[in-house]
């Protein structure tokens, strides 16, 4: 049979930040979003082997073979130059697994893995990998008790989240924007989807965390916190709502135009969510 | 002379140590104007290069390096030596143990070790409500810090999940002091992950408590137990360590021609001298010093068959980059399989040196292997057998990289491994990290959060903000400030990822 296959632009197996406990995190790319405040916009493309980045590299780690692009993962330095001069945000050094690949990294962490993490890019996009993987995860004796989860921008249909549920234990959701004008203007899309995926999830019991960007001056405003607010006391119940705050290391160059989110900023923020009500508010630990 | 005595003068004049301060390194002058235990010119030669080191011990051993006595004989018997009856009330059974610990010698002059204290304290617990009892650990807790102000100072929880246990995690986040020292040992079959679920939320908090692997540590001593001390120091209880000495691999390596001569010769030859350096100490304090004729002894706290040699080895990182180098080997050690292994084959080397060589009046005739945390004047000699400050992997690599040597290191072995504030949000993580490091041989497992204000330094906490202050010439109450100022200042500590240093003791005034 064949095992289902995705394009992973990097795999940790130790991440503290990508849901409850120590997590294995594979970060899938491309996406379907463009944000302009993505914190990794090389993750949002994907390849179409045009060459441009082969001259770049100074370490002769990428050539261009029969019209494909290829890496040399022992040569590269890890420079990311490559990544700079990519016209379309992809990424040159993303490398293929298939399901087993992942599962033999799981087994040899297993003792210090709490779960494993799909992140991106946008996971979902690549549903049948996750799908695949996630259940593959859940049949195998060695991998018992690992929880798995997905982080992502919530631009999925029903069905795409039918398919998911079942093997899913928690999804991490972008809310970008609560009004639907900026929310194009920071991703390009709608924001109707995303709100009725977080809908959809909390219903099922599967909502972990729903996470929320802070760009000063873009996404602080009275009728943004409003509407988080509405919209978290709409979903009833206990919601863990996660603040992010935008920082400048690793944002295009029209997000440096952004101020930074400062840590009494997101005090500020969090203050309010608990006052009318919100309970569960998470905020950073670490501020670049 | 002239020098002893200004010496001794700068000692007296010094505004930034307090009277007990001044009044150790006084000591420790004078101990040291004596004659050294007799050695052949050999090791007294490697001792003078610091190939082989006495950790500044003393020349006179007069007392043990480490004493871990049986509280439980004081608490069930009293003692006619200190007039002390048998307690009956939790009041009481504290107090007694308030008064034992002054009488409790060891290389600091400061009790190293305060004992079991759940399993010492739960029998008079009966009756005491849950908040009684959070009120009398606070109390204890605070006496302790304020009149045995040294980060060596150990107690000891668990494997049990406890009142007692809870009780002292409960005060020991929320008072956030360096001492005492705490180490939780966890047994997946006894413990709960309930208890290891607070640990990890200390940890988060304060950097403590340490824990320890208790299978693994209970299996390599006996039915009378053990006790951790001092910096991750596994000890039989009711005896400890005579002394501890050690090797410094790097400048054995430095003094070998290549792998195969380090192993053939130079390693062997080394351990030998630090074998016979231990012996002659040992020799010293049994025969010569009258420590085995007192009331610790006679009353039975501590039984003289059950005191151990430590033989400690550092600078492992060094030594295996170094051999790497003369076998033109680029990879590095910690980041590179063929070094990483080099490293567990010399641990392996030492562990069956020291099996096939028999000490003289040490517990079961040999010494114990120990992964020596440093002092505070070791410069570019990387604590034990870890990784260099500043460029350690992250946590999972980390323990995978020294994992296999653990197995060998029978009188303790830690590793620091740095994690990030982000942790806070998600202390399950540490509990992760512990169980995977335990699975993989990790005898101990020790977390420095990177934002904390109390930061370890090797085995003990120091507070930055007191290092901070005694640069400034203000002082420090706690004895293990001066150690982490010095060691801040001499290895580059706070280099650290976040920032950690090691070293274990202060060899004396000024140096
Ligand atoms: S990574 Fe970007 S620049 Fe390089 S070949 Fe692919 S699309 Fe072109
Ligand atoms: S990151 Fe690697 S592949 Fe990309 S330019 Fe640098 S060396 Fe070349």
């Amino acid at each position: 049979m064949n095992s289902p296959r995705a394009t992973v632009s990097k795999i940790l197996t130790y991440s503290i930040v990508d849901g409850p406990g120590n997590r294995l995190v594979i970060f899938l790319q491309g996406c379907n979003f463009d944000c302009t405040a993505c914190h990794n916009p090389h993750t949002i493309g994907e390849c179409n082997h045009c060459g441009d980045c082969v001259p770049a590299c100074h370490a002769d780690a990428l050539s261009l073979v029969d019209g494909r692009i290829v890496f040399d993962p022992l040569t590269c330095d890890q420079c990311d130059d490559c990544l700079e001069v990519c016209p379309i945000n992809a990424n040159p050094m993303v490398r293929d697994y298939d399901v087993a690949d992942i599962l033999e990294l799981a087994r040899r962490h297993r003792p210090f893995l709490s779960g494993i993490t799909v992140s991106g890019g946008e996971p979902t996009r690549q549903l049948g990998f996750v799908v695949a993987l996630f259940e593959a995860i859940k049949s195998d004796e060695a991998l018992a008790g690992l929880d798995c989860f997905i982080d992502s921008n919530g631009y999925l249909d029903r069905s795409g989240w039918e398919s998911l549920l079942p093997v899913t234990d928690g999804v991490m959701l972008d809310i970008k924007s609560f009004d639907d004008a900026v929310h194009r203007e920071l991703t390009g899309k709608e924001n109707r989807k995303s709100l009725r995926s977080a809908q959809l999830l909390h219903e099922a019991g599967k909502l972990y965390e729903l996470r929320f960007l802070l760009v000063p001056g873009v996404t602080d405003g009275d009728d943004e916190l409003d509407g988080l607010i509405d919209f978290v006391a709409g979903l009833g119940g206990d919601v863990r709502v996660r603040l992010n705050a935008f920082q400048h290391h690793g944002v295009r160059p029209q997000a440096l135009e952004w101020e930074k989110m400062p840590r009494a900023g997101v005090g500020k923020v969090a203050a309010r969510l608990r006052g009318a009500g919100i309970n569960n508010v998470v905020t950073p630990a670490v501020y670049l | 002379m002239q020098d002893m005595l200004s010496k001794l003068r700068s000692i007296t004049n010094d505004a930034t140590l307090n009277p007990a301060q001044k009044a150790r390194y006084l000591s420790l002058e004078a101990e040291n104007s004596l004659a050294y235990p007799s050695l052949d010119a050999e090791t007294q030669r490697a001792l003078d290069e610091r190939v082989i080191c006495d950790m500044y011990e003393g020349h006179a051993p007069y007392k043990p390096r480490y004493v871990l006595p049986d509280y439980s004989v004081v608490l069930r018997d009293g003692s006619d030596y200190l007039e002390l009856p048998v307690p009956e009330t939790l009041d009481e059974a504290i107090n007694t143990l308030m008064i034992a610990y002054h009488h409790v010698p060891s290389v600091t002059g400061m009790p190293v070790y305060i004992g079991q204290l759940d399993e010492l304290l739960l029998p008079f617990c009966e009756g005491v409500s849950d908040d009684a009892l959070y009120e009398k650990i606070k109390l204890f807790w605070r006496y302790l810090d304020r009149t045995l102000p040294d980060a060596f100072m150990h107690a000891n929880i668990g494997p049990s999940d406890n009142r007692v246990a809870r009780a002292i995690l409960r005060v020991d986040a929320e008072l956030r002091q360096i001492a005492p020292n705490l180490t939780l040992l966890y047994d997946p079959q006894k413990s709960g992950d309930e208890i290891l679920a607070i640990a990890g939320e200390n940890i988060a908090a304060c950097c403590k408590p340490h824990i320890a692997n208790h299978p693994v540590h209970a299996d390599a001593f006996d039915e009378r137990g053990y006790g951790i001390v001092s910096c991750y120091n596994v000890l039989p209880l009711a005896g400890g360590a005579s002394t501890l000495t050690r090797v410094n691999l790097k400048e054995v390596a430095l003094r070998a021609d290549d792998e195969a001569g380090f192993f053939a010769d130079t390693l062997p030859h080394y351990l030998e001298l630090n074998f016979r350096l231990t012996q002659a100490r040992v020799d010293y304090l049994f025969d010569e010093s009258g420590f085995f004729d007192s009331f610790l002894v006679n009353e039975g706290w501590v039984d003289r068959d059950r005191f151990t040699a430590m033989f400690g080895v550092f600078a492992m990182a060094e030594a295996v980059n170094l051999l790497q180098d003369t076998e033109g080997r680029e990879g590095r050690y910690g980041f590179d399989e063929v070094a990483n292994a080099l490293g567990h084959r010399i641990s392996a080397a030492i562990a069956e040196a020291i099996e096939a060589r028999p000490l003289d009046k040490v517990w079961r005739g040999h010494a114990l292997l120990h992964s020596q945390a440093g002092l505070s004047d070791d410069s570019e000699a990387t604590p034990g057998v870890r990784i260099p400050y500043g460029t350690e992997p992250d946590p999972v690599t980390h323990v995978q990289a020294l994992a296999p040597h653990h197995q060998y290191y029978d009188a303790g072995i830690s590793e620091i491994l740095t994690v990030d504030e982000s942790v806070t949000n998600n202390p399950e993580a540490l509990v992760q990290l512990c169980k995977g490091a335990f699975a993989s041989g990790f005898r101990e497992f020790t977390v420095n959060v990177a934002s904390n204000d109390l930061v370890r330094v090797t085995g003990y906490m120091v507070r930055l903000s007191d290092i901070r202050k005694f640069r400034d010439q203000q002082g420090s109450r706690t004895n293990t400030t001066v150690l982490g100022a010095e060691a801040a200042e001499m290895t580059g500590i706070l280099e650290r990822k976040p920032r950690v240093v090691s070293n274990e003791l202060s060899p004396g005034y000024g140096q």
